[in-house]
């Protein structure tokens, strides 16, 4: 695209013979939305080591005379995808590239997204090329319990290098998208709600009792390990919240029921039909990672309302856009589309941006590290060459950790 | 758009007729023609469902009987013209897995014209689209080229070509779909078998043509109907336009091959690896219609699918529409397909035109829709703003002059957004009640 502003890059080196101070790197903005404040007009990031050593407008910012600089229209905070199945679920849909469900049994929370996720996946660079730096990953509906999300940066190396929390959430299914499609005529379990939740509590009392033998037994009396129960025990001390998705009212009100019942910590995902039970949401103070806009609205979600967003907005429900599971095409939906179709929807545009960055910072417990453009957090930006809700804007490309990525020109 | 039952006494008051039979004179919004210059404050006459006039606010006469609607601020453009969708209840007009080839089979007698897909698609400004079964086989039926108005049945939807046929024509595809049916006892384990199996198929139409032209007038020579190798025969003799399905390259130019051999007319279909042979399709003539996606691959067909294919088609100078082959795309969005379309370097006047008269040429509809002109149906959008804005909403939907969608409506600003009740099929048309309480006592 010639029309692109492509990021300007000024090698410096040379001309004094000093050598620069460690990966110092300028990045100028038209516009700065740090989401930690009002947006600045001709702003400056100063980046040193992968951190933000501060923000704000160029004519007043203390920065280095000498460092490698970057431009863009527009710059934000790296956009964070509070539930992907990036880098388990690959775009080529061949049994080979799809480990984001094992169907040999209906409970699995000991399977760790960290040991399924190909971090070369195409997929990881091209959703980056669209601004997106981090990512919490995992499991697909379609078992009951699927395994442990892992938040991993974008830099597509490998899953041991970009994993910045191995074990976030136990991802939960209920509804009929938690059960195998074939479950009732081969009648196997779960076939229904009730005993979806039924077999949940069973493995969740087990865990509190495997937990409690553990601590207290004889060392010979102690039960074997069972990475499953320890995963689930991790879920009750409110180490890993319980990630539930929970399309229907049913299913919904089935999640906060079990939170009351375990004194869970839990993140509700997908929440299709939240716009119908806002009230009961709010007052369990349990955030929201909603389905993407564009989501096929059928099935569990045929209900789905793409106003649903504003009225968690409007309730003071924090929540997050996810990009979520797609079986088919697309098979990956990007959060900067979900989030920015919103704005014509109710939200304002600076909560539609919060709700790829600074809100999914807080959900994921990494608010200190990423979400916002502010000193010491990490160095994880996108680049835009114009307002990065629009349809015809491009990223020209994204920062993280201070490494610089190209935008989504090879992808046009 | 349901019927309202605060409209119905009114609309029993006033008949339709009555009420189409007064001219419509839009005023004052943006007016993109697509196949003129935009008009930025410009007048939109309408009467008895069609466009009479066109043109600046200073220059188009409005009769004194008509009914000023004050657009101001607005932009109007041409009904969108979707040219691959599964709106209307896909699954009850798909194909059987009894075999692979089944052009007699028809998409009209499965349709359901109160499925609420078709509410939405009104909500994304849709007009008329081409309703198709497949595309798990080779040949999988007869497609409908419906306008999207409001109507209980499905003889509502139909568009009437001047010889008195119905608007359609035949979906094919070739590539994976139709291989992974394969554990089906007909269907085809090769790309080369699928090839066959439709060569062998034209070739019986051709000789089924023979016959019949053998016979002259003698109706004791005719062979026995056979309503697939009619259907066939009608693509031959050039009555019907094949709407093929494709991806890969290779399948491509297998489609342009099997073209040369019998001559028929098709439109490529996805075309996702479009731009590594887009001077081979230009060559051939053939028109696309594309599909963008948010994301590249879901299968190995289109592991390539880019957004520059629209691009790349529209500078080797192909003829190039877009569709939402909704449920893979939204209905909702399709405004959003062109947009994107941009993002990849299409033009913007080439873009526009994808959603509307080069739809309509691929549909070969085009001297009646696709473009704000005179003598066209009245068939038009009323956006907010730029139809390539992702902050910009469908306002109103008209279709032959009638209005089918409007977002200040509750029911219809329903099918916009979505919630509950979003997915049920329309109300039964309320010709006969007259009033809330009569409905519910009914009901």
């Amino acid at each position: 695209m010639t029309s692109f502003l492509r990021p300007l890059f000024l090698a410096l080196l040379g001309c004094t013979g000093l050598s620069l101070s460690a990966q110092t790197l300028l990045v100028y903005a038209d516009t700065l939305h740090t989401m930690a404040g009002p947006s600045i007009k001709d702003a400056v990031i100063v980046i040193s080591d992968g951190k933000i050593v501060r923000a704000g407008p160029a004519d007043s910012t203390i920065a280095p005379r000498i460092g490698r600089v970057i431009k863009a229209a527009v710059v934000t905070p790296g956009l964070i995808d509070a539930h992907s199945v990036l880098g388990l679920s690959g775009q080529l849909n061949q049994p080979h590239d799809q480990d984001q469900l094992d169907k040999s049994a209906p409970l699995q929370a000991d399977l760790r997204a960290i040991d399924a996720y190909n971090a070369r996946e195409p997929l990881v660079p091209f959703t980056r090329s669209l601004g997106i730096t981090t990512i919490n990953t995992g499991h697909a509906p379609r078992a009951l319990v699927s395994g442990t999300t892992m938040v991993a940066k974008l830099h597509a190396r490998t899953a041991d290098q970009d994993v910045i929390a191995p074990q976030k959430m136990v991802t939960v299914t209920l509804g009929q998208s938690g059960i195998p499609s074939d479950n009732a005529t081969k009648g196997k379990a779960p076939g229904t709600r009730p005993k979806s939740l039924a077999m949940l509590r069973a493995d969740l009392i087990k865990a509190q009792e495997y937990t409690d033998k553990r601590a207290t037994a004889e060392a010979d009396k102690k039960p074997a390990r069972n990475l499953h129960l320890e995963a689930l025990a991790r879920a009750l001390a409110g180490e890993q919240r319980l990630l539930i998705n929970a399309q229907r009212v049913v299913d919904i009100l089935g999640a906060l029921r079990l939170a009351r019942e375990f004194d869970l910590d839990i993140v509700l995902d997908g929440a299709a039909e939240a716009h119908l039970i806002i009230d009961e949401i709010k007052a369990s103070g349990f955030p929201v990672v909603l389905h993407p806009t564009m989501a096929r609205a059928a099935g569990e979600l045929e209900n789905a309302s793409m106003e649903t967003a504003s009225k968690l907005q409007a309730a003071g429900i924090p929540f997050a856009i996810q990009g979520g599971y797609e079986a088919y095409a697309p098979k990956s939906r990007n959060v900067l589309f979900e989030a920015g179709v919103l704005v014509s929807k109710g939200l304002t545009w600076e909560q539609a941006l919060a709700s790829i960055t600074k809100t999914p910072a807080e959900i994921l417990g990494l608010a200190d590290r990423i979400g916002t453009i502010e000193s010491g957090k990490d160095a994880d930006l996108a680049l835009y060459n114009g307002d990065p809700f629009e349809y015809t804007t491009h990223c020209t490309g994204t920062l993280i950790d201070g490494e610089f990525y190209p935008g989504e020109t090879d992808h046009l | 758009m349901l019927i309202h039952l605060s409209q119905v006494a009114f609309a029993c008051a006033v008949s339709a007729t009555l009420l189409s039979a007064q001219p419509q004179a839009f005023v004052g919004a943006k007016l993109l023609p697509i196949t003129g210059e935009p008009i930025e404050q410009g007048v939109l006459l309408v009467e008895h469902g069609e466009i009479t006039a066109i043109g600046p606010v200073a220059d188009v006469q409005i009769p004194t009987h008509a009914q000023h609607i004050d657009v101001t601020g607005k932009t109007i453009m041409p009904g969108l013209v979707d040219s691959h969708s599964h709106i209307g209840g896909w699954p009850g007009f798909n194909a059987d897995n009894s075999e692979p080839v089944q052009p007699e089979l028809r998409a009209l007698d499965g349709i359901d014209s109160r499925d609420a897909t078709i509410q939405r698609a009104q909500a994304g400004g849709i007009t008329t689209a081409n309703l198709m079964p497949g595309s798990g086989h080779l040949i999988s039926g007869q497609t409908v080229y419906a306008k999207l108005r409001d109507t209980n049945t499905v003889e509502g939807m139909l568009i009437t070509l001047p010889d008195g046929r119905m608007a359609g024509g035949v979906k094919m595809a070739n590539g994976t779909n139709s291989l992974k049916q394969a554990k089906y006892a007909k269907f085809p384990g090769s790309r080369a078998k699928s090839a066959a199996l439709v060569r062998e198929a034209f070739i019986a139409a051709q000789e089924y043509q023979k016959k019949i032209a053998a016979a002259e007038d003698d109706a004791t020579k005719l062979p026995a109907r056979d309503l697939g190798l009619e259907t066939l025969a009608e693509i031959l003799a050039g009555r019907r336009t094949i709407q093929h399905h494709t991806h890969r390259h290779d399948d491509i130019l297998t489609v342009l091959r099997l073209k040369r051999e019998f001559g028929f007319n098709v439109v490529l279909q996805h075309v996702s690896d479009g731009w590594k042979v887009a001077d081979e399709i230009a060559a051939a003539g053939v028109a696309c219609s594309i599909i963008v996606l948010d994301s590249p691959g879901s299968k190995l067909e289109a592991r390539d699918v880019a957004w520059r294919t629209g691009a790349v088609l529209e500078k080797a100078g192909v003829l190039v529409g877009f569709h939402t082959d909704d449920y893979i795309t939204d209905s909702r969005f399709f405004l959003r397909t062109a947009a994107l379309g941009v993002r990849g370097g299409m033009s913007r006047e080439g873009a526009l035109k994808a959603l509307t008269i080069n739809n309509a040429k691929i549909l070969e509809l085009d001297d009646r829709i696709g473009s704000l002109e005179p003598g066209k149906d009245a068939d038009f959008i009323v956006l907010s703003g730029d139809p390539l804005s992702v902050y910009t909403r469908v306002e109103q939907t008209y279709i032959e002059g009638q209005s089918v969608f409007d977002l200040s409506d509750p029911n219809d600003h329903l099918f916009a957004v979505g919630g509950l009740g979003a997915s049920a099929p329309t109300q039964p048309y309320l010709c006969c009640y007259t009033t809330q309480i009569d409905f519910e006592h009914n009901h």
